[in-house]
């Protein structure tokens, strides 16, 4: 675990070592091991079951890992007291698939409230910042809107504005272009570029959509039935060897052979 | 017949290994109606040093969607088993030419029975659903997950607001109940049998002691938990889309209904001794 030796803070945002994951008894994730750099955007991707929304969850602290350690910021979260993880949850920021918006309240009550948890701020400081944030993903003036009031991308882009409000150093998305239509999510898309160039944040992103995943990664996660096939740059992942990321590049449909006697006796039996 | 008897064998373990499963899930869902009661308590009277205070905002805008609004229904229900009590009472207490001692007998049935019991099945009918309900669409948009992540502990802010909210609305509501129901009473003994309002007043405050309205009042506060905890555990329990909802919100009433009418029984049951 590298430090920076002027500012004093981790040069390894995260750090995820040997993770193993069960659901039941059906292990989901085998011994994954990945980390992530100060201010990149570290995709993570694989199909449908790659268990990649399953160490999203690890790492956000919403599930309890069988075994392994997982370290953000430094800090093993795994063994934090609830006090200690609580002040460790003001860095971070997370926008779930959906926006996950709360649908009782406007959106400005929405993005103010980590504000209203974990500061003592006034009102008017938490509008003005609420504001500023609402700016920063283009929705200033829908503040007092209720969520279904609000388009797919609307939502999303409150969700943000939300994660972001308490400038977090590391910030999560769980398939951020899901429901968007393309112009949207590469709107959605050059925001995620300027929060990492802006504020130095730390990204991590699940996804499955290829064309953003090239375009805003520095470096990207491949999984694959609960292991990590191959960590790289885009360049790397690109070109690499392995047919299973090939085919998750080019779209390929997976090619099981044909056993005629296996299908004879699925069909007979 | 080896056959046969193999083939029964077979059946009743089935069916006892089937039971033996059904009693430990419904073990486990008490163990964690328990535990979701004490965390919500926790947090109730330890969440300020904890950076998760339990906001009074919330607690009586809960308390008035659970007790200002269902007082038209309680209110109608009441008086109709007040005047109910009445008329059976008096249809039975005529065999031994008792009909004057009726308004005993409705009194102590509405203060240690009938006002808590009608109280907490309406109340379970209306929140116990509404609690799941809610609280079931929240997890299924991840919006528990939203709450968990920003830092904010999800009993603390859905929970314990809704437990004490109950606590201080279901008693009041009883006590309304039990007014109405009286009321009802007095009325129909009025038109039945002659009796005037004072003397119907004096014999009901002759036969009631404090303990009966008080066993009444803490029946009411064990039906407004039960009401919290199976509605909030059902909700979060929750896994499929709209058709878990809805399925958390009809399952929510029907055990906090039949959990109601368990536990009044054995509070009936001690209190009696």
């Amino acid at each position: 675990m590298g430090t920076d030796a002027a500012a004093g803070t981790p040069a390894i945002a995260i750090e995820v070592e040997n993770l193993v994951a069960h659901y039941g008894s059906r292990e989901v994730l085998h011994s994954v091991s990945m980390h992530v750099h100060r201010g990149e955007i570290m995709v993570i991707m694989g199909g449908s079951g790659s268990g990649k929304s399953t160490l999203l969850r690890h790492l956000l602290g919403l599930r309890r890992p069988t075994s392994g350690s997982i370290r953000l910021l430094g800090r093993d979260i795994t063994r934090l007291s609830a006090r200690e993880m609580l002040a460790l949850r003001r860095n971070i920021g997370v926008s779930f698939q959906g926006g996950a918006l709360f649908n009782s309240m406007t959106v400005r009550e929405n993005v103010e409230l980590p504000l209203r948890e974990h500061s003592k701020l006034d009102r008017k400081t938490m509008q003005i910042i609420s504001r500023i944030k609402l700016e920063v993903v283009n929705l200033a003036g829908f503040e007092n809107l209720m969520p279904a009031e609000l388009s797919g991308g609307m939502i999303k882009r409150a969700a943000l504005a939300r994660a972001i409000v308490m400038d977090p150093q590391l910030l999560f998305f769980d398939e951020p272009s899901a429901g968007l239509d393309p112009v949207v999510s590469a709107e959605l898309d050059e925001l995620i570029l300027s929060l990492r160039d802006a504020m130095n944040m730390t990204i991590v992103v699940v996804t499955h959509e290829l064309e953003s995943a090239f375009k805003i990664a520095d470096r990207i996660t491949v999984l694959d039935h609960g292991h990590v096939l191959e960590i790289g740059d885009t360049a790397q992942i690109r070109s690499s060897g392995n047919e299973r990321i090939q085919n998750l590049i080019n779209r390929r449909p997976r090619n099981e052979a044909l056993d005629a006697d296996e299908y004879l006796r699925r069909l007979t039996e | 017949m080896r056959d046969v008897v193999r083939w029964l064998i077979r059946r009743s373990l089935s069916v006892l290994g089937a039971s033996g499963q059904r009693s430990i899930a419904v073990l486990e869902e008490v163990g964690y109606l328990f535990s979701l009661f004490a965390e919500s308590l926790y947090w109730a009277v330890a969440g300020r040093w904890l950076q998760q205070p339990v906001r009074l905002a919330p607690i009586f805008s809960a308390a008035m969607a659970v007790g200002v609004t269902a007082i038209p229904i309680i209110a109608l229900a009441s008086f109709a088993v007040g005047t109910m009590l009445a008329i059976q009472g008096i249809y039975s207490l005529r065999t031994f030419g008792a009909e004057s001692q009726v308004a005993l007998a409705i009194a102590i049935s509405v203060t240690r029975e009938f006002a808590p019991l009608i109280t907490g099945i309406f109340v379970a009918g209306r929140s116990a659903s509404a609690i799941a309900a809610q609280i079931g669409t929240m997890q299924v948009a991840q919006e528990i997950d939203a709450l968990s992540v920003i830092g904010i502990n999800p009993v603390r802010y859905l929970v314990s607001p809704l437990l004490l909210a109950m606590l201080i609305a279901m008693p009041a509501l009883v006590v309304m109940s039990n007014f109405v129901a009286l009321s009802g009473g007095a009325l129909y003994c009025n038109l039945e049998l002659g009796m005037p309002f004072s003397a119907y007043v004096e014999s009901t405050i002759d036969a009631l002691k404090p303990s009966d309205v008080w066993q009444g009042l803490s029946k009411s506060f064990v039906f407004g938990a039960i009401i919290t905890l199976v509605g909030a555990s059902n909700g979060f329990m929750v896994t499929a889309g709209a058709e878990g909802v809805g399925k958390a919100t009809t399952r929510s009433v029907v055990v906090s209904i039949a959990s109601i009418i368990l536990a009044d029984m054995i509070f009936s049951y001690f209190q009696s001794r």
